[in-house]
C-alpha cells in the first residue's frame, strides 16, 4: 500500500484536507446571523452522503479480480461478510474490525 | 478529577469517557496503517482530525489516486459537518471569533451530539456564556485520546509483521460505519448504486470512479426517498455516530 507520492505532495494534501475540513466545520458557526440554516436541499442530499461515500470507498476493496466463483471467494471477501455481520449486530467499530480479522486470518487457512 | 476545573468542563470529560472505546480502536487503525511515514500520519490526525476521511486519504493515497481526488474525497466525507455546523452555531454566537474558531476545529460526530443534547435541554439564558465548557470538556477528551491513539497506532504497526495484514482494518473500519448509515431503502439503494458504480468505474483515471460513484449513490437516495420508497425518516446520516443512545 505505499505510496508512490514525495513527501511535498503528500504534505500538500494533508494540509488542503485539513482546510477544506476545518472550512466546513466553522462555515456556518462563523456565519451564523447571515445564515439561519442549511439550505433544504443540500440538509436532503447530506442524508445519503455517508451510505454513497462509505459504499463507494469500500466496494473495490471486496469487488473479485473476475466473474467466477473461484475469484470471488477470497479470503477478503470472507473477512468482510463476518465483518459485515458483527457491524449489523453490535454497530460497534471494535467489534466488526476483530470480526473481519479473524474471518480473513481463518479463511486465509483454511482456503 | 481536579475540582478546580469548571463544573460544565468536568462533566463534559465524564461523558466523553464511555465514547473512548469506540474513539481508541479507530485511532489506532489510523495510526497503524502503512504507507505514509510516522510524522505524515500524526500530522493527518493533527491537521485533519477526522477519523473516517484520514483513513480515505491514507487508502487513496497507497493506491496513488490523483491528490485532487484524495482532496475532495475527504471534503465529501466531511461534508455533514455542514450540517453540526450549522445545528450548533445558535449556541456558539456569543463567543469570540477565536474561541468559535478553536470549537470549529474540535467539531466531530460525538462532541456534537453531546453537546446539543445538553444544550437543547439547558433552556437556563444565564449558563449560555458557560455553553463552550461542557462542549470543550467533550471534544477536547475525544482530540487528546485521538492523537494518542494515532501514535500508539504508528508505534506499535511498525512493530507488526506484514502477515497479520493490520492494514485490511481499514476497508473494516469503513464497513462498521457503512452498515448502520444504511437505515432504510433510500439509503440502501444509495450505498448499492455507489458501490457498484465504483466498481465498474475503478478503471476510470485518477480514482474518480469514487467520486462519480458517491454523487450517483446520493442522486439515488434522493431519487428513492421522492418516490417514496421505504421511508421511514430515519437518521440516514447518524452511521458514524457511536454516541446514539447517550
Amino acid at each position: 500500500m505505499a505510496t508512490s507520492y514525495g513527501p511535498p505532495s503528500i504534505w500538500a494534501v494533508i494540509v488542503a484536507a485539513g482546510l477544506a475540513t476545518f472550512a466546513i466545520r466553522l462555515s456556518f458557526i462563523h456565519l451564523f446571523g447571515r445564515v439561519e440554516e442549511v439550505p433544504p436541499w443540500l440538509e436532503r442530499a447530506l442524508v445519503y452522503v455517508p451510505a454513497a461515500v462509505l459504499a463507494a470507498l469500500v466496494a473495490p476493496d471486496f469487488a473479485p479480480a473476475s466473474a467466477t466463483v473461484e475469484a470471488a471467494l477470497t479470503p477478503e471477501l470472507l473477512g468482510g461478510a463476518a465483518a459485515v455481520a458483527a457491524a449489523w449486530r453490535t454497530e460497534d467499530v471494535l467489534w466488526t474490525v476483530a470480526a473481519g480479522m479473524i474471518g480473513l486470518h481463518v479463511a486465509r487457512f483454511l482456503l | 478529577m481536579d475540582s478546580r476545573l469548571p463544573p460544565d468542563l468536568r462533566d463534559g470529560i465524564r461523558d466523553a469517557l464511555p465514547l473512548l472505546l469506540g474513539i481508541v480502536p479507530f485511532a489506532l487503525v489510523a495510526g497503524v496503517e502503512a504507507g505514509l511515514t510516522p510524522l505524515q500520519t500524526i500530522g493527518l490526525s493533527v491537521v485533519v482530525f477526522a477519523g473516517a476521511s484520514q483513513l480515505a486519504a491514507i487508502d487513496l493515497l497507497g493506491r496513488d489516486a490523483a491528490l485532487g481526488v484524495v482532496v475532495l474525497t475527504v471534503v465529501v466525507v466531511n461534508l455533514r459537518m455542514l450540517m453540526y455546523s450549522a445545528s450548533i452555531a445558535p449556541y456558539f454566537r456569543e463567543l469570540s471569533a477565536r474561541v468559535r474558531a478553536g470549537c470549529a476545529y474540535l467539531l466531530t460526530d460525538q462532541a456534537y451530539a453531546l453537546a446539543l443534547a445538553r444544550y437543547v435541554g439547558d433552556r437556563d439564558r444565564e449558563t449560555s456564556t458557560r455553553r463552550p465548557h461542557y462542549y470543550l470538556g467533550v471534544a477536547l477528551t475525544l482530540w487528546i485520546v485521538w492523537q494518542a491513539g494515532t501514535v500508539v497506532g504508528v508505534v506499535f504497526g511498525a512493530a507488526v509483521p506484514d502477515s497479520w495484514r493490520l492494514g485490511f482494518a481499514v476497508p473494516l473500519v469503513f464497513l462498521a460505519l457503512l452498515v448502520p448509515a444504511v437505515s432504510d431503502a433510500p439509503s440502501l439503494g444509495a450505498a448499492v448504486a455507489a458501490g457498484a458504480v465504483a466498481v465498474v468505474g475503478a478503471g476510470l483515471p485518477f480514482n474518480a470512479g469514487l467520486i462519480v460513484g458517491a454523487v450517483v449513490g446520493v442522486a439515488t437516495g434522493i431519487a428513492l426517498e421522492g418516490r417514496g420508497v421505504g421511508s421511514t425518516d430515519g437518521d440516514g446520516g447518524g452511521g458514524s455516530d457511536p454516541a446514539e443512545g447517550h
